[in-house]
């Protein structure tokens, strides 16, 4: 009765993959990476049992830094993607992330019908306010006066949009903030949200050192909740509208199940006798 | 020529059916085309509505023949109108002869000027003074009686055909519908206006399908397991055909918030290891290409049915063009090589699109198969179709050790790791990227995955299946996709009155087998390249390819009207 020794655990590195981000140094996105691996790790998760899925952006380059299997698809169509790979192998753990841009500017309508989808996905979105990839225009998060962009001179002028409200009214089960300054409190998240059977959205505040310097001053204004979670959306709602943005934790999580889309068939039939119905007489 | 000659040596009979909203027009077409495979001959049904959603116009045409109809004839033999309303709007789609006949109720007015008719060739039946004798008897029912016993076929087929199909409805509707077919068989006119339909010695086995089914039926048996799609006229169907039969063979669909995502989440259930597809029309494969693209470059197996209509814009979506053959060609940004096939008629739609899907898997690319409303939405009576021999299976990972996602190999196709394999971790990749996958912008990294990404198609030996060719003669008539019935019919309809014609029917558009098309139309003196749409993409698309001859002509012309036998005919005619 002896089988193969056990393999040892593995660890957050094992889950790294030996390409060299191209990540400006001092960016908030290595910081996401670390804190994927690590939670990873502690949920003890076979590395082939894991695909991570991205869009396009700096943000997105994450899935092939990791040793799990990876999607780098296209700008906002990391969701879809995702999607379509859960229905069709919900045994996987399957992980989005992306950036503002990505998330909430070109694949906008995908993240309100991937909340009320409410598949068994972990949504991870660093938002920097920031197009980084391009080179710093201004995202649906950036602040209206924001002046730094060839493109809106003027400040873009219009309101920022809060994609934790978005994804509330949209229908999601888990809604939280991180930040990529505290790592620990980041992985402990994560953790949760690859646990939770359900939709699961992270919105992680992760500086752009490059074009929005400022935003290294987040180590002082970003701030634990107060509050405890809430499974009431409506009280959800009302702290959400009250929000500075920069309270981390986990502020929403439903006591609802995730759908799963694959039930066994209530009438299975062969392909002989779907041909079959086509029989004349 | 004389059509008439034709007629005797092709015997066929063309009915046409037509009325407003709620009379009834599809179901009396229904019942009609499946009393006529019953009664053992074949039978094309394209239906024809108008622009309003719900309680519109509608028509069905509907032609018969003792062998397999691929195309609507020129003209209608016989014309039953429920009512005039709004007959304007279809009537350039019902040509009629002088020898046609027109049937109508007595109780709605007189032919309309316009179809310019002699008084023979006019008929009243009193259809909704009939029906009103009994409870909740409908006029389409006693016109379906008249015009079986007008056509030939037994009382007792039809009256059966009507018990299956209506035996939803109730029992209360199927006894007055009963009643009302009876009382219309016996409204027997006094001369014999149509020469009835002969029951062919031994009816062999059967279907009846749509186009749209078709091409359903052909990618559960290729192997697809999953669809994600947008709704969107005229490919709605086909979607409505997967969703239940996907379910009972342990698959799924699921309908997408738009087409950006439906062609992504095929390509992630692909990159999963299910085979996978989505259908749409011209609007919709616009808002695809760009994940086509990412599908290309990534090597995820993934088919597009794209079901075509009247474009650009929203252009005429409820009837047929040929017209989205440049963008399934050239849509896709960068040079990302990828098939293009068209399906040759609604039987073919199982045979191309089974094909497809398996060309797809054995090549990790893109197959994108174009068919149109004409044959998606149309049904036939046809004899059971056939697979292709492609066994079809995805390239999986056996080597575990130093794997490379996008190895270089001699066939070009590299092994495939799926999610759950283990030691195989890559991560699939639209960036330009090594065998590894790893991202890479170097000059020989994209010569090498551009090089590869071409040559496992164009290496592939994909057989005899590119095309259907027939006939021998002097002329060639070249065409695809729902074009090659009324083609065909041509081609026929000149080699009996003398003019030998062959006729060439691609099926794999892109890459085309330029040595097997050069074979297929050696010998010929006369080519004509027949399609339907405005800007001639077929004859464009070939001499960029450089396979005809510098006298080759163009025969395109837009929709929304089908393409009729006679209109190929008189034109080779005029250029001889
Ligand atoms: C269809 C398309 N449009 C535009 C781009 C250019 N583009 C690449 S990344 C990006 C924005 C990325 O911003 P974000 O998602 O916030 O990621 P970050 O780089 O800030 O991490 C844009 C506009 C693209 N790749 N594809
Ligand atoms: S540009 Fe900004 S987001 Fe991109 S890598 Fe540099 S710091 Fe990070
Ligand atoms: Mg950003």
């Amino acid at each position: 009765m002896h089988g193969p020794p056990p393999l040892p655990p593995l660890k957050a590195k094992d889950y790294k993959s030996d390409v060299k981000p191209i990540w400006c140094a001092g960016c908030g996105h290595f910081a996401v990476l670390s804190a994927i691996t690590k939670s990873l790790a502690h949920l003890a998760l076979p590395r082939e049992q894991v695909a991570l899925v991205s869009g396009i952006g700096c943000s997105s380059r994450l899935p092939a830094y990791t040793h799990v299997y990876g999607f780098h698809g296209i700008h906002g169509r990391a969701l879809p993607i995702a999607t379509g790979l859960k229905v069709a192998r919900p045994d996987l753990t399957v992980l989005v992330t992306g950036g503002d841009g990505d998330g909430f500017s070109i694949g906008g309508n995908h993240f309100m019908h991937a909340c009320r989808r409410n598949l068994d996905l972990t949504y991870i979105v660093m938002d920097n306010e920031v197009y980084g990839m391009t080179k710093g225009q201004a995202s649906p998060t950036t602040p209206p006066d924001w002046t730094e962009s060839k493109l809106t001179p003027h400040g873009t002028g219009l309101p920022s949009f809060n994609p934790a409200a978005i994804a509330l009214a949209a229908g999601a089960g888990f809604i939280a903030r991180g930040f990529s300054g505290d790592p620990s409190g980041l992985t402990d998240l994560l953790t949760e949200a690859i646990q939770y059977p359900g939709f699961a959205f992270i919105h992680v505040l992760s500086p752009c050192v490059t074009f929005h310097p400022e935003q290294k001053a987040w180590k002082q204004t970003v701030h634990e909740q107060t509050q405890t979670t809430t499974a009431d959306r409506v009280v959800a709602a009302q702290r959400l509208q009250q929000d500075d943005r920069m309270a981390t934790g986990l502020i929403f999580r439903s006591p609802a199940n995730a759908r799963t889309e694959h039930a066994a068939p209530a009438h299975p039939a062969t392909l002989e006798q779907m041909a079959a119905r086509f029989l004349t007489g | 020529m004389d059509r008439k000659t034709d007629l005797s040596e092709t015997r066929s009979l063309s009915v046409a059916i037509i009325g407003s909203g709620g009379s009834g027009v599809v179901t009396t077409g229904k019942i009609l085309l499946e009393s006529i495979a019953r009664f053992g001959l074949y039978a094309l049904m394209t239906r024809s509505s108008g622009p309003q959603i719900r309680g519109g116009e509608s028509a069905i045409m509907l032609r018969v023949a003792d062998r397999p109809v691929a195309s609507l004839d020129d003209h209608f033999d016989l014309l039953l109108a429920l009512d005039w309303l709004n007959v304007d709007r279809f009537a350039d789609e019902l040509p009629i002869s002088t020898e046609s006949i027109i049937l109508r109720d007595s109780d709605q007015g007189e032919v309309p000027p316009r179809f310019n008719l002699s008084p023979e060739q006019q008929l009243a039946a009193p259809l909704s003074q009939l029906a009103a004798e009994s409870e909740n008897g409908r006029a389409n029912m006693v016109g379906l009686g008249l015009l079986a016993q007008l056509m030939g076929l037994p009382l007792e087929t039809v009256k059966e055909t009507a018990q299956d199909i209506l035996k939803r409805k109730g029992d209360a509707v199927l006894a007055s519908s009963l009643l009302c077919i009876e009382q219309g068989y016996g409204q027997a006119p006094e001369k014999k206006i149509v020469t009835p339909l002969t029951q062919p010695a031994s009816p062999t086995t059967r279907w009846n399908i749509s186009g749209n089914e078709a091409s359903g039926l052909g990618a559960v048996q290729g192997g697809i397991r999953f669809v994600a799609a947008y709704p969107i006229t005229p490919a709605s169907e086909l979607l409505e055909w997967l969703a239940p039969n996907l379910e009972r063979l342990g698959g799924g669909l699921v309908q997408a918030e738009d087409e950006l995502a439906s062609v992504n989440m095929i390509i992630g259930a692909s990159f999963g290891g299910v085979p996978s597809l989505t259908a749409t029309s011209g609007p919709g494969l616009s808002l695809m290409m760009e994940g086509l693209g990412l599908a290309v470059a990534s090597e995820t197996p993934v088919v597009v049915s794209n079901v075509m209509r009247g474009g650009p814009s929203t252009g005429i979506p409820t009837k047929s063009e040929q017209s989205d053959l440049n963008l399934a060609l050239y849509g896709l940004h960068g040079d990302a090589p990828h098939l293009v096939l068209s399906a040759l008629s609604i039987r073919d739609s199982v045979f191309t699109t089974e094909w497809a899907v398996k060309l797809a898997e054995t090549l990790q690319t893109v197959a994108i198969v174009l068919s149109d409303q004409s044959q998606g939405q149309a049904r036939a009576v046809i004899d059971p179709p056939t697979s292709p021999m492609l066994e079809g299976k995805r390239k999986l990972a056996v080597e575990h050790a130093d794997y490379r996602r996008y190895a270089l190999t001699e066939d070009a196709v590299s092994p495939m790791a799926i999610p759950g394999d283990a030691d195989c971790m890559y991560t699939a990749d639209g960036l330009e990227h090594n065998q590894l996958g790893t991202p890479s912008a170097t000059a020989t990294d994209h010569q090498l995955q551009l090089d590869k990404r071409r040559n496992k198609l164009s290496g592939f030996d994909y057989g005899d299946d590119w095309a259907d060719i027939g006939g021998e003669g002097d002329i060639c008539l070249i065409t695809w996709g729902s074009a090659s019935g009324a083609a065909r019919e041509a081609a026929e309809r000149l080699t009996r009155a003398g003019y030998p014609t062959r006729t060439v029917a691609v099926r794999l558009l892109s890459p085309l087998p330029i040595a097997r098309f050069s074979a297929a139309i050696e010998g010929t003196t006369h080519q004509l390249v027949v399609e339907q749409n405005h800007g001639a993409q077929f004859y464009d698309y070939l001499n960029a390819r450089k396979v005809l001859p510098p006298t080759a002509g163009s025969l395109a012309r837009p929709g929304p009207l089908p393409l009729r036998p006679q209109e190929i005919v008189n034109h080779i005619m005029k250029g001889l």
